[in-house]
C-alpha cells in the first residue's frame, strides 16, 4: 500500500515535470499579436482568418498594450510564445537595436520601394500610419477648436481637457500650443529650455486636465461630457462615429502621426510563417480593405491608391490631412523617454 | 538509523513539489529582483578594454585618444546584439542620448569601407565628458544607484550621496502617497469590514452564507470590470451623482472621480473581502456568551464592545489590515483609471520601468523598497500578535 | 419572607415553539431556589429572561415590586454565572474580577481591595495574574463565581455552573456555594438538571417540565411528597403501582392494587373513591422480611434478582402483578433469587398520585 502510494506520487511528479518539458514538442500555431479592440477585430477579418484559410492551419491572435520590456522579457527567456507582433515605432527602433527581432526578408514583402519610406526598416514592415489628434464632439461644439492653442484656450472653449498620461505627445502639443512651429518642434524640445517651456505651458492647463491611459478612455470622456476635448487616436474617433453614430471631429492640423510595424520575434518558433503572414497582410488588395473598418493610413502605396474616396478622407495619410501634421520623432523619444517620463511624473506629483 | 534516514528521505520526496514551488515562485523571483537592483554588469561585460583605461582619466578633460581607441576596440568586438542593447539601455538611463549615439557609432564602426579615425569624428557628442562619465560610472559590477534613485537620492560627481534635483524627485512623494492611500483604504476597510463581519458572524444559515457570498463576489469578477463599474457609478453624470441630485441632497455633482475619493471608494470595495474574512474567522471563534456576560456585569453595549469584542478580534483586524495594506500598495489599475494625476501609485512607476523602458534595475530597486516596507510592517504585526500570552 | 422576585404569568415563544407557558413563580430575598428539569424544559430560558438577555413574549418580571421588562441587562445588577463560565480570555483572573467594578466606575484602590477580597473568598488570591486558559476547570468556575459576586449583585443567577466538573470537585463546589449563600445572604437562582444537586443545595426546588412548573417546594417536599407522576419519577427512583381508591379517611386512602392487594397510603391532593391512581413507593422505604410482620402494608413477593451496589443492596422483586424494587441498607442480609419474601412499608412511605 505504502509503495503504491509512493510510486503514485513519484509518477505524478514525473508527469507534471515532463509535461512542462515536453510541451514545446507539440507545435504551437502561428501567433499574431496586435492592439486589441475593434482594430484587431478588423484585422482578424481581413488578415488572420483569410491567411489561416490560405495555409490551412489555425492562426492564434492575442492583444497587448505595448512596452519594450514585454518583448524583451519574452525574447530573453528564449522560445517566445509570440511570432508576429505589431509594435510602435519606438519599440521597433529599440528592439531592432537590441536584436530582439528577426531581420525582415524584404524580397518576400515585394521590395522596399513598394512602401512609404517611413514604413521600411530592417526589422519591421509598416502596418498602419496612425495619428494622435484633437477630438471633440461636433454636436456639442458647433464652432470647434482648430489648433492646440485653441485646446489650451479654456475661456473660448470652456470645459475639461483630456491628454494621454505621459510625456510623449503631451510635451509636443504644449509647445505647439505655445506657438512653436512644427518644423522646429523637436529642435526646441531637444533643449533644456524647450522642455522647461513645455512644462510651463502645461502648468497653465494642469487644473483642467483629465489624464487618460488607455485608448478608449478619451472617447468615453467625450461621450459622457466629462471633457470638452481630448487627444485621441484618429482611428478610434472615426470608429466610434461609425459604430455609435457619434459626430466626433478629428483636428488633423497639429496632429502627430507615427507608423506601427509588424515584427517577428527573434528565434520565434514560427518565424517563417510569421514572415509569410506579414507579406500577406502587406498585399495591396488585403491592406486596402482596412480603412473601411478603421481609419488608419496604409504604408503600401499601391494599397493606399485603392482606398475609395469616402474612406480615404479620414486617413492620416490623406494629402489634405498630411499638410499640417507632424511625424513623431522616434530618435528623440528613444533617447529621452526615461528621463522625461521621470520628469513628467515629478511634475504630475507636484 | 537507516529507518530514520529513509523516513527523512521520504518526507523530502513528499515535500519536494512544495519546495520546488516555493523556490520557483517566491525565492527565485525575489532573489532575482534584488540582484537586478544592485548588479550592474551590462557595461563592464562588453567594455573590458575601456575598463582598464578609464580609471586613469581625470573625469573632467576631453577624452584622450587611448580612451577612444579602447572603446572602439571594445565596440568592434561586440557580437551579441542583446548584450549591446542592455549596455545601451543602461547608459541611456544614466545619460539621455546614448541610444542614438551608440547606434550611429556602431554602424559607423561596422562599415569596413571607411574606418573612422576616432570616435569624435563619428559624432561630436563623444567630445563631451558627460558621456564618458556615464561609461566610467557604469564599470563597477555592483551599484547602489538604483536603490538610491528609488528614494530620490543619487551620487554627485564627488561620489557623495545627495538629493536628486526636484524635477527628478518623484519616487519619495509617490511612495509616501502610496502608503497613505493604502493606509486610508485599510482604515476604510476596517470601518466597514468589522461591523460587516460582526453581523455575518451573528447570523445563521442562508443569511450568513448570503452575506459572505456578497463580500466574496467581487473576487470572482475581473479587477478591470469592477473598476470600470465604479467608473460608471462615480462619474460626474453617473448613477450616484444622479441619484443624490434627484433626491435633492446636493445641488451640483460631487467630484467623485479622478480624485482621491474615487480611488479610496473603489479600492475599498475591491479589497473588502481581505478584511472581512479574517475578522469573520476570528469572530466566530469567540464564545457567544462573552458579550452577555459583559452586559450582566454592568457593561454598556458600547463598553462591552470596546473592552471585550474588540480586543479579542484584534488578531483578525490586524491580519486583515495587513492583507489589505499589502495588497493596496501594489495597486495600479484602479488609481490609474479612477484617480487623478495626484493619485498615481508606485506600481505605475514600477510598471513603466519594467514594461515601458525595460529598466529592470530601477524596477527591481523600487520593488526592494516596497518589500522592505512590507517586511517592516509585518514585523510590527508579528510583534503585536505575539504579545498575547495564553492565546496560543 | 417578603417576595423579592416575581414571575407573573410569563410566556415565551421561540417562533411557534412555546418554551415557557404561563409561569408564576415567587422568590424571597436571601432564598436559594433551584430550577430543576430535564433538558429543553425551559430553565435556561427563564433565567435568561430574568437576566434580561431575552424578553418574555407576555407577562411581567418584577424585582422588588417593580416590573423590569424594559430594563437592559447592564442595569439589572444581577450576577450571572454561565455554564461555560464565560471568562474573558484576554484578561487575567484579577482583571476579570475587576471588570464589573470598573464598569461601575469605582476607584482604583477600592477595586484592588474588593478584587483581593473576592479572590480570597474563593481561595484564588495566588492565581490573580494568570489567564483563564491557565486554570483548571474548577478554578475557572471559582473565578466566574467571584466575578459574579464581587459587585454584590441583588441576585445571583447560575446556569448549570457545575456541569463541566468531575464528581468530586462538583460536590466540593456545591458545598462552597451553599456556604457562600449562607454567609453572604445572597438571593440565588440556580439552574440544574441534576436532582441530587438541587436537593443538596436549595431552600426550594422548582421542578420544570415542558415549560411549566410541576411542583415547587422544599427538597423534602418534592422528594417525599411528589405532587405528580413526573416529579415522582424525575426525582429519585420510585416504584409506581396502579390501583383504585376504595375509601378515603382523613389524609390516608385505601387503594386496591390490580393484584388484589390492599394498600394504605398517604394522600397529598384530593381523591375520591373509585378513582384510578398511582402509588409511589420509594425503594429505600421498603423492608424485606421472611415472615409477615405487623407493618400496615405487606406484599407477598419473590426475589428475582439482587445486586450489591456498595452502599446499598438493590433487590428486584416480582409481586403477582407488579415488579418492585427495594433498596436495602448494607447491614441487611442477602436474599438469593427465588426467595419468597414480604415487602413491607408504612402508610407514610407511600404516596397517592392522581394521574
Ligand atoms: N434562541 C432560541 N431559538 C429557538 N429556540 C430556542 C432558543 N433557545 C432555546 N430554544 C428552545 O427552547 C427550549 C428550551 O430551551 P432551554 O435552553 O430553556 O432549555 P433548558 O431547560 O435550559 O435545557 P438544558 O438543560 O438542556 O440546558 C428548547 O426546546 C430549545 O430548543
Ligand atoms: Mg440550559
Amino acid at each position: 500500500m505504502k509503495t503504491i502510494m509512493k510510486s503514485g506520487i513519484l509518477a505524478a511528479v514525473a508527469v507534471a515535470l515532463s509535461a512542462s518539458l515536453v510541451s514545446p514538442v507539440f507545435a504551437r500555431d502561428l501567433t499574431v499579436v496586435s492592439w486589441g479592440g475593434n482594430y484587431q477585430d478588423a484585422q482578424r477579418n481581413i488578415y488572420f482568418k483569410p491567411f489561416s484559410e490560405k495555409i490551412g492551419k489555425p492562426v492564434l491572435d492575442e492583444a497587448w498594450d505595448g512596452g519594450i520590456g514585454v518583448i524583451q522579457s519574452k525574447v530573453k527567456a528564449g522560445a517566445p510564445n509570440w511570432d508576429a507582433v505589431q509594435v510602435e515605432a519606438e519599440e521597433l527602433a529599440l528592439g531592432c537595436a537590441d536584436g530582439l527581432y528577426e531581420k525582415i526578408d524584404w524580397d518576400k514583402m515585394g521590395g522596399k520601394d513598394k512602401f512609404l519610406d517611413s514604413a521600411v526598416n530592417d526589422c519591421g514592415v509598416g502596418a498602419i500610419v496612425w495619428s494622435t489628434a484633437i477630438a471633440y464632439d461636433g454636436d456639442k461644439l458647433k464652432e470647434g477648436p482648430t489648433s492646440w492653442a485653441d485646446f489650451w484656450n479654456v475661456e473660448k472653449f470652456p470645459g475639461k481637457r483630456s491628454l494621454r498620461k505621459g510625456p510623449k505627445y503631451t510635451l509636443e502639443f504644449a509647445l505647439l500650443a505655445d506657438g512653436v512651429l512644427k518644423d522646429e518642434l523637436y529642435d526646441v524640445l531637444a533643449t533644456e529650455e524647450g522642455v522647461a517651456r513645455a512644462f510651463k505651458k502645461l502648468d497653465e492647463l494642469k487644473p483642467n486636465i483629465v489624464w487618460w491611459e488607455s485608448g478608449a478612455q478619451p472617447l468615453q470622456f467625450l461621450a459622457s461630457g466629462e471633457v470638452a476635448m481630448a487627444s485621441a487616436y484618429n482611428g478610434r474617433i472615426t470608429g466610434i462615429n461609425r459604430s455609435e453614430g457619434k459626430n466626433f471631429k478629428v483636428v488633423f492640423p497639429g496632429s502627430i502621426y507615427a507608423v506601427d510595424s509588424w515584427v517577428v520575434l527573434k528565434d520565434a518558433e514560427n518565424k517563417d510563417a510569421a514572415q509569410d503572414f506579414i507579406a500577406f497582410a502587406s498585399l495591396p488588395e488585403n491592406q486596402a480593405k482596412l480603412p473601411e473598418f478603421v481609419a488608419y493610413g496604409l504604408p503600401n502605396k499601391e494599397a493606399a491608391a485603392k482606398v475609395p474616396a469616402e474612406f480615404s478622407k479620414d486617413l492620416p495619410t490623406d494629402a489634405a490631412n498630411m499638410t499640417d501634421s507632424i511625424s513623431l520623432n522616434v530618435d528623440f523619444w528613444i533617447d529621452n523617454a526615461e528621463t522625461l517620463t521621470q520628469r513628467f511624473n515629478a511634475w504630475l506629483a507636484q | 538509523m537507516s529507518a530514520g534516514l529513509s523516513r527523512t528521505g521520504r518526507s523530502l520526496i513528499l515535500l519536494a513539489p512544495l519546495l520546488v514551488f516555493l523556490i520557483g515562485f517566491f525565492v527565485w523571483p525575489l532573489f532575482s529582483m534584488m540582484s537586478q537592483s544592485v548588479s550592474d554588469t551590462a557595461v563592464l561585460r562588453l567594455l573590458p578594454r575601456s575598463a582598464e583605461v578609464l580609471p586613469g582619466w581625470d573625469r573632467k578633460s576631453r577624452p584622450t585618444m587611448p580612451m577612444q581607441t579602447a572603446l572602439m576596440e571594445d565596440l568592434k568586438a561586440v557580437d551579441d546584439d542583446q548584450a549591446l542593447g542592455d549596455m545601451v539601455r543602461r547608459l541611456n538611463s544614466a545619460r539621455s542620448g546614448f541610444r542614438t549615439l551608440m547606434s550611429k557609432t556602431t554602424s559607423a564602426l561596422g562599415d569596413p569601407a571607411n574606418p573612422p579615425a576616432d570616435l569624435v569624428s563619428i559624432d561630436k557628442r563623444w567630445e563631451k565628458p558627460e558621456f564618458w562619465l556615464a561609461i566610467a560610472d557604469a564599470l563597477s559590477p555592483l551599484t547602489d544607484r538604483n536603490l538610491l534613485a528609488a528614494v530620490d537620492l543619487g551620487r554627485n560627481a564627488a561620489g557623495d550621496i545627495e538629493h536628486l534635483p526636484a524635477d527628478q524627485s518623484v519616487n519619495r512623494v509617490i511612495l509616501v502617497r502610496t502608503f497613505w492611500i493604502a493606509a486610508l483604504v485599510t482604515f476604510a476597510c476596517a470601518c466597514i469590514g468589522f461591523p460587516y463581519a460582526m453581523i455575518a458572524a451573528s447570523l445563521h444559515g442562508w443569511k450568513r452564507d448570503l452575506m459572505l457570498a456578497a463580500v466574496l463576489l467581487p473576487l470572482w469578477t475581473s479587477l478591470l470590470v469592477r473598476t470600470a463599474a465604479w467608473f460608471i457609478l462615480l462619474q460626474e453624470r453617473g448613477l450616484i451623482n444622479d441619484l443624490l441630485q434627484t433626491l435633492g441632497l446636493i445641488d451640483g455633482p460631487l467630484p467623485l472621480i479622478f480624485n482621491r475619493t474615487g480611488v479610496i471608494i473603489a479600492m475599498t470595495h475591491v479589497l473588502l473581502p481581505f478584511m472581512v474574512l479574517p475578522i469573520y474567522s476570528v469572530l466566530i471563534t469567540i464564545p457567544k456568551n462573552l458579550m452577555p456576560a459583559a452586559a450582566s456585569l454592568g457593561a454598556h453595549p458600547l463598553r462591552a464592545f470596546m473592552r471585550v469584542l474588540l480586543p479579542l478580534s484584534f488578531r483578525g483586524v490586524a491580519s486583515g489590515s495587513l492583507l489589505v495594506f499589502i495588497s493596496a500598495i501594489g495597486y495600479y489599475i484602479t488609481p490609474a483609471l479612477i484617480g487623478g494625476p495626484g493619485d498615481q501609485m508606485i506600481s505605475s512607476i514600477i510598471a513603466f520601468y519594467a514594461t515601458g523602458s525595460a529598466n529592470w534595475g530601477m524596477a527591481g530597486a523600487l520593488g526592494v523598497v516596497l518589500l522592505v516596507a512590507t517586511l517592516l510592517l509585518y514585523s510590527v504585526y508579528a510583534r503585536l500578535s505575539a504579545e498575547e500570552p495564553g492565546r496560543r | 419572607m417578603a417576595e423579592f422576585i416575581r414571575f407573573d404569568r410569563i410566556t415565551k415563544f421561540y417562533g411557534p415553539l412555546c418554551v415557557v407557558e404561563n409561569l408564576d413563580l415567587g422568590i424571597a430575598k436571601g432564598e436559594f431556589v433551584s430550577l430543576l428539569g430535564p433538558s429543553g424544559s425551559g430553565k435556561t430560558t427563564l433565567l435568561m429572561m430574568l437576566a434580561g438577555f431575552e424578553q418574555p413574549t407576555s407577562g411581567n418580571i418584577l424585582l422588588d415590586g417593580t416590573a423590569i421588562n424594559a430594563v437592559p441587562t447592564h442595569k439589572r445588577d444581577m450576577g450571572v454565572v454561565f455554564q461555560s463560565y464565560a471568562l474573558f480570555p484576554h484578561m487575567s483572573v484579577g482583571e476579570n474580577v475587576a471588570f464589573p467594578l470598573q464598569m461601575r466606575g469605582l476607584g482604583k484602590a477600592e477595586i484592588a481591595e474588593r478584587v483581593a477580597r473576592a479572590l480570597d473568598m474563593v481561595q484564588l488570591s495566588a492565581l490573580a495574574e494568570r489567564r483563564p486558559s491557565q486554570l483548571s476547570g474548577g478554578q475557572q468556575q471559582r473565578v466566574a463565581l467571584s466575578r459574579a459576586l464581587v459587585f454584590e449583585p441583588r441576585v445571583v443567577l447560575m446556569d448549570e455552573p457545575l456541569g463541566a466538573l468531575d464528581k468530586q470537585l462538583r460536590e466540593q463546589m456545591q458545598l462552597d456555594i451553599r456556604d457562600l449563600h449562607r454567609r453572604l445572604g445572597l438571593t440565588i437562582v440556580f439552574v440544574t438538571h441534576d436532582q441530587s444537586e438541587a436537593l443538596t443545595m436549595s431552600d426550594r426546588v422548582a421542578v420544570f417540565n415542558k415549560g411549566k412548573i410541576e411542583q415547587i417546594g422544599t427538597p423534602r417536599q418534592v422528594y417525599d411528597e411528589p405532587a405528580t407522576r413526573f416529579v415522582a419519577e424525575f426525582i429519585g427512583e420510585t416504584n409506581l403501582v396502579e390501583g383504585v381508591v376504595e375509601a378515603v379517611e382523613g389524609a390516608e386512602a385505601n387503594v386496591r392494587l390490580t393484584s388484589g392487594a390492599q394498600i394504605v397510603s398517604a394522600v397529598s391532593g384530593t381523591v375520591a373513591p373509585g378513582q384510578t391512581v398511582y402509588l409511589s413507593i420509594r425503594p429505600e422505604r421498603v423492608d424485606l422480611t421472611e415472615i409477615r410482620g405487623d407493618a400496615r402494608n405487606c406484599l407477598e413477593t419473590e426475589v428475582t434478582d439482587s445486586v450489591y451496589q456498595g452502599d446499598h443492596l438493590r433487590v428486584q422483586l416480582q409481586n403477582a402483578a407488579h415488579p418492585l424494587i427495594a433498596k436495602l441498607g448494607r447491614r441487611s442480609r442477602e436474599f438469593p433469587p427465588g426467595t419468597k419474601v414480604y415487602a413491607a412499608f408504612s402508610a407514610g412511605d407511600c404516596r397517592v398520585i392522581v394521574p
